[in-house]
């Protein structure tokens, strides 16, 4: 029905648009009100995006719903111009959706200032479609500086304790990161005339060129991803971020960190990418294992989370860069595997977005009833919330990587092509089985299991209405996607062979 | 010789501005104290007749008048409409600050009147002479208001610095205007130019007239070494005033490093842009480390000028009409986004009480969301941050470097950068997370806050679509 309506613009400035007006409309009036209609534009955004599902074909790597290319600043040629393919159209989905659940998510919890919080995640939602709509780099690097100003304010705002330190520290290394990434889209500009992305792929460059322009985008990318050593700021804002903020965070922006390798190093730079490919693994490895250690030894449950997470993220980086070690193995002289790193590390990103929205929203749960996230805090949950407990235990095995939930599908893709560079890669990456496991099942049972540990935890009540919506539209979603990832996998098939082929043929 | 020769049509809005601001003078020592306000709309009248005048000449071509001193073309065209503009805007914000102040008197309009006049004339001069002349009747102005609240002894102190220092300056100018004089034989800009392209041996005698004249623009830029100045008269002045040097005269100074290192002294280029090269990256690297540690807004506002200097000095120093189009452009922006920061620190001060140091902005966000907003659009503006005319800005700038095959300047210049978003976010920190201490409510005319939102709210604007401002200072310069 809305083949012929410019789908990416409204689902970009529809929430924008929404946000200003819940700010305008200010938090003198209704609380309520401001909710429902925050919600409201939330889903009619999804409603839009899923036209961007329906609509898409499959066959082509070509960008489709393609806008403009309109003219925005003519001195510079810079465009207005967005289109999506096969890796950016199921990440706008995961979006969309994953901001209905975090708006219903505050529903009773934000009192302070409703109209301003809601306000700023509407409005980070249509920058984050931007990041993943936008065709021409300086509309891309737009959104991307812009998303940082309403998460600052949402962690500094609605955060916890050490929140200001945490926020600023946050918004400085995404930030230095980006920059040195400006720099190297101007210089790519005067190279090649043009800041079309698509340009950008097309065009030569020398090998020195490229390692420095790798590095630029290493330094922009690595940071959001994030990836070992520079993953400090996320623990950080994770623990002091409210639960909206973490969910947005671990399920949306760390992934725009691997979409922006995907869109920018690998085809930009594809030599620079296969020489230095040994990097980008090691410090995946070293996430994947040492930061799943680390996990281990947490007290504090979101923390916990939030360094799953930044090993779950190895598992993307991984599989992105693997490819090359895949086509240099002479024991695979096919170069079969290559396609299905890439799309575990695809999967992994979406997957890794329920899984981890889902884990957030459940340790808000508690937060809310308990105003505290120390595990020792915790003990015996089961006996006063089983039906949440239920569902806890459930998104944690997706966490460890259960089979049938989507958690396996990815890590198992990655994984099963390692094999085909080096064994020893799979063989690392696969401990994160059982050290995904271990901590996870770990907190699960210091939290949920044993007796009954003090009196608030005999005081909790069970999931209400709204939080049980969300908690099995979540549940939902990851059983499917276990079960039956085909759907998911099949959109960007087409997109990932051609980029494939693309960064095969070296620039040089 | 006849009136025609002179062409005096073309500086008409001057003749109107001048005019203006002697009936002012006049009209002022007759009207009683209650009925200042009269001054105060004569002085805008005054402004908004010579922005008129100036809209109704012609855009383009360039006309010499009154013998080849006064030069009009879209360069002057657009920084005077931008000089005028500003001056009103901040003497729209000064009217409440200076009545709480009791210091709200027809000779601080008047006295601004004639700065604005000063601008306009450096603007527009062709010959050495007048861009002294102009130059002077600026800075004595501004030596003046600065000390304009008389019982203030840190105002009385940073006039007396500015007035030194401003002294120094001037004299570094007269000097290099001197040499320039005696190896060219001529004070007319365009016959220096010519006899600076034929200068064989004595080239490095108009080198050294550039040093000298470099310095004395630097001094008036602040850029660093020459930046003593500003934190203190930044500081000591009352802030209407503050607002007033930080912004319109900014647009002067470009004018007149465009008038003569670009127009005069272009053959000069490899030489002057080794200078800037320095001046811009030690005031971007002093600017930005020291603003961290300042507790007080307007001296932090100061040293993120100096930064702000430094970055508009890369564009010039690019040496392209495409990158002295990018410096306009910065400018202009910056003197819009700094001029709507100095319009959030008076909306905040009232009688008896000045909101200058940084924690005064304490909770903000509860006091009135709409001016936190606002300060925040400008601070992210000052800091770079899109979708706000400041990022548009560096990027002109960093474009222009980049294009000249100096990577390293532009990541030096980026560097810095990164440094100072800190400073500007402990603004957004203070005024959205921390707690208000402060429940005052905000007092103010209506005017103010219609003017200080379209401010604001156009550093916003022109940061979703700046292309119309960048294509205004691209026409300027081709």
């Amino acid at each position: 029905m809305f083949a012929d309506w410019p789908l990416l613009s409204l689902t970009v400035w529809i929430p924008i648009l929404g946000g200003i007006a819940i700010l305008l409309s200010g938090d003198k009036g209704s609380a309520t009100g401001v909710r429902r209609l925050a919600v409201v534009v939330a889903v009619v955004t999804f409603i839009l995006s899923l036209g961007l599902y329906t609509g898409f074909d499959m066959n082509t790597a070509e960008m489709q719903f393609v806008e403009g290319p309109y003219e925005w600043i003519g001195a510079f040629d810079i465009y207005y111009h967005l289109g999506v393919d096969g890796i950016s159209m199921p990440l706008i989905i995961l979006t969309t959706f994953t901001m209905i659940l975090t708006l219903i998510a505050a529903w009773k919890v934000i009192q302070k200032k409703p109209a301003q919080y809601l306000a700023a995640f509407l409005i980070m939602e249509g920058l984050m479609i931007g990041v993943f709509a936008a065709l021409d780099s300086i509309l891309f690097y737009v959104f991307w500086e812009g998303m940082l100003v309403p998460m600052f304010i949402i962690i500094g705002v609605w955060g916890g304790e050490r929140r200001v330190y945490a926020t600023i520290k946050f918004f400085i290394y995404t930030f230095i990161g980006s920059v040195f990434m400006l720099i190297a889209l101007i210089y790519m500009y005067y190279q090649n005339g043009s800041f079309a992305i698509l340009d950008m792929h097309a065009m030569k460059l020398s090998m020195d060129e490229q390692l420095l322009i790798f590095i630029a985008f290493l330094m922009a990318f690595a940071v959001k991803v994030p990836m070992w050593p520079v993953h400090t700021w996320l623990p950080d804002a994770h623990v002091e971020a409210p639960t909206g903020g973490s969910v947005i965070l671990a399920a949306i922006m760390l992934k725009i960190g691997g979409y922006g390798f995907l869109r920018f190093s690998l085809p930009i730079t594809p030599d620079a990418s296969d020489a230095l490919d040994w990097l980008i693994i090691t410090m995946s490895l070293v996430a994947i294992v040492y930061i799943g250690f680390v996990a281990l030894v947490q007290k504090d449950m979101k923390k916990l989370v939030a360094y799953s997470s930044i090993a779950h993220m190895g598992f993307v980086t991984l599989g992105l860069f693997v490819v090359f070690q895949i086509w240099e193995n002479p024991a695979n002289s096919s170069g079969s595997g290559a396609v299905l790193a890439v799309e575990g590390a695809i999967v992994q990103m979406i997957s890794h977005g329920f899984i981890s929205g889902a884990m957030f929203l459940m340790i808000g749960v508690l937060y809310d009833r308990m105003h505290t996230r120390n595990i020792q805090d915790y003990g015996g949950v089961v006996h006063t919330m089983p039906i949440f407990a239920g569902f806890a235990v459930f998104f944690s095995m997706a966490n460890a990587g259960l089979p049938g939930t989507s958690g396996f599908v990815g890590e198992f893709m990655v994984i099963i092509a390692s094999f085909h560079a080096n064994f020893w890669y799979a063989f690392l990456a696969a401990t994160t089985l059982i050290l995904g496991a271990a901590y996870t099942l770990w907190m699960v049972k210091r939290v949920f299991y044993g007796e009954v540990a003090n009196d608030n935890v005999r005081a909790l009540k069970d999931l209400n209405q709204r939080e049980l919506l969300i908690m099995s539209t979540l549940a939902v979603v990851v059983l499917a996607m276990g079960l039956y990832p085909a759907p998911v996998v099949e959109v960007m098939h087409a997109t990932i062979e051609n980029l494939l082929q693309h960064v095969a043929v070296s620039k040089l | 010789m006849t009136l025609e020769a002179l062409n005096y049509l073309i500086a008409w809005p001057e003749i109107f501005l001048l005019s203006m601001a002697c009936i002012v003078l006049v009209v002022d020592a007759f009207i009683s104290e209650a009925k200042r306000d009269f001054s105060y709309l004569l002085a805008q009248l005054a402004l908004l007749g010579s922005f008129a005048l100036l809209l109704m000449q012609s855009w383009d071509g360039r006309e010499l008048a009154f013998n080849n001193m006064f030069v009009q073309d879209a360069l002057s065209t657009v920084l005077k409409l931008g000089i005028l503009a500003l001056s009103a805007v901040a003497f729209v914000y000064s009217r409440d600050y200076l009545k709480d102040r009791n210091i709200f008197k027809g000779e601080y309009y008047v006295l601004g009147l004639f700065a604005v006049l000063g601008m306009m004339l450096m603007v527009s001069a062709n010959n050495l002479l007048m861009i002294y002349l102009g130059l002077e009747l600026l800075s004595l102005c501004l030596y003046a208001m600065v000390a304009f609240n008389r019982d203030n002894s840190n105002a009385s102190e940073a006039a007396v610095k500015y007035f030194v220092l401003g002294a120094i300056a001037s004299g570094m100018l007269l000097y290099g205007m001197s040499i320039l004089y005696g190896l060219s034989g001529s004070l007319v800009l365009s016959d220096i130019a010519i006899a600076i392209n034929q200068a064989g041996d004595s080239r490095i005698g108009m080198v050294f007239a550039l040093v000298f004249i470099l310095v004395a623009l630097a001094f008036k830029l602040g850029a660093v070494p020459f930046h003593m100045w500003v934190p203190d008269v930044y500081h000591g002045a009352p802030t209407a005033v503050t607002a007033f040097i930080g912004t319109a005269p900014k647009l002067a100074g470009f004018a007149l490093i465009m008038r003569l290192l670009v127009e005069t002294m272009g053959e000069l280029q490899t030489d002057w842009q080794q200078m800037l090269i320095i001046l811009s990256v030690l005031s971007m690297a002093t600017g930005n480390v020291i603003a961290i540690a300042q507790s007080n807004l307007k001296r932090m506002l100061a040293y993120s000028t100096i930064s702000h200097v430094g970055f508009i000095l890369l564009g010039i120093l690019a040496g392209t009409t495409e990158s002295y189009a990018a410096a306009m452009f910065y400018t202009l922006s910056y003197a819009l986004m700094s001029l709507g920061a100095f319009g959030i620190i008076m909306l905040l001060a009232r009688q008896g009480f000045e909101a200058e140091e940084i924690d005064d902005f304490r909770g903000l966000n509860q006091r009135s969301p709409w001016f936190a907003f606002l300060m925040l659009v400008l601070m992210l503006s000052m800091a770079g941050i899109p979708p706000t005319v400041g990022f548009w800005a560096k990027l002109a700038v960093l474009n222009m470097v980049v294009q000249i095959d100096m990577l390293w300047l532009a990541l030096v210049a980026v560097f810095f950068s990164i440094i100072g978003v800190f400073y500007y976010l402990r603004v957004i920190k203070v005024m959205y997370f921390d707690e208000a201490v402060d429940d005052q409510p905000l007092s103010c005319g209506r005017d103010m806050q219609v003017t200080l939102s379209a401010n604001a709210l156009l550093v916003l604007a022109l940061g979703i679509y700046p292309a119309g401002l960048m294509a205004l200072c691209l026409s300027v310069f081709i």
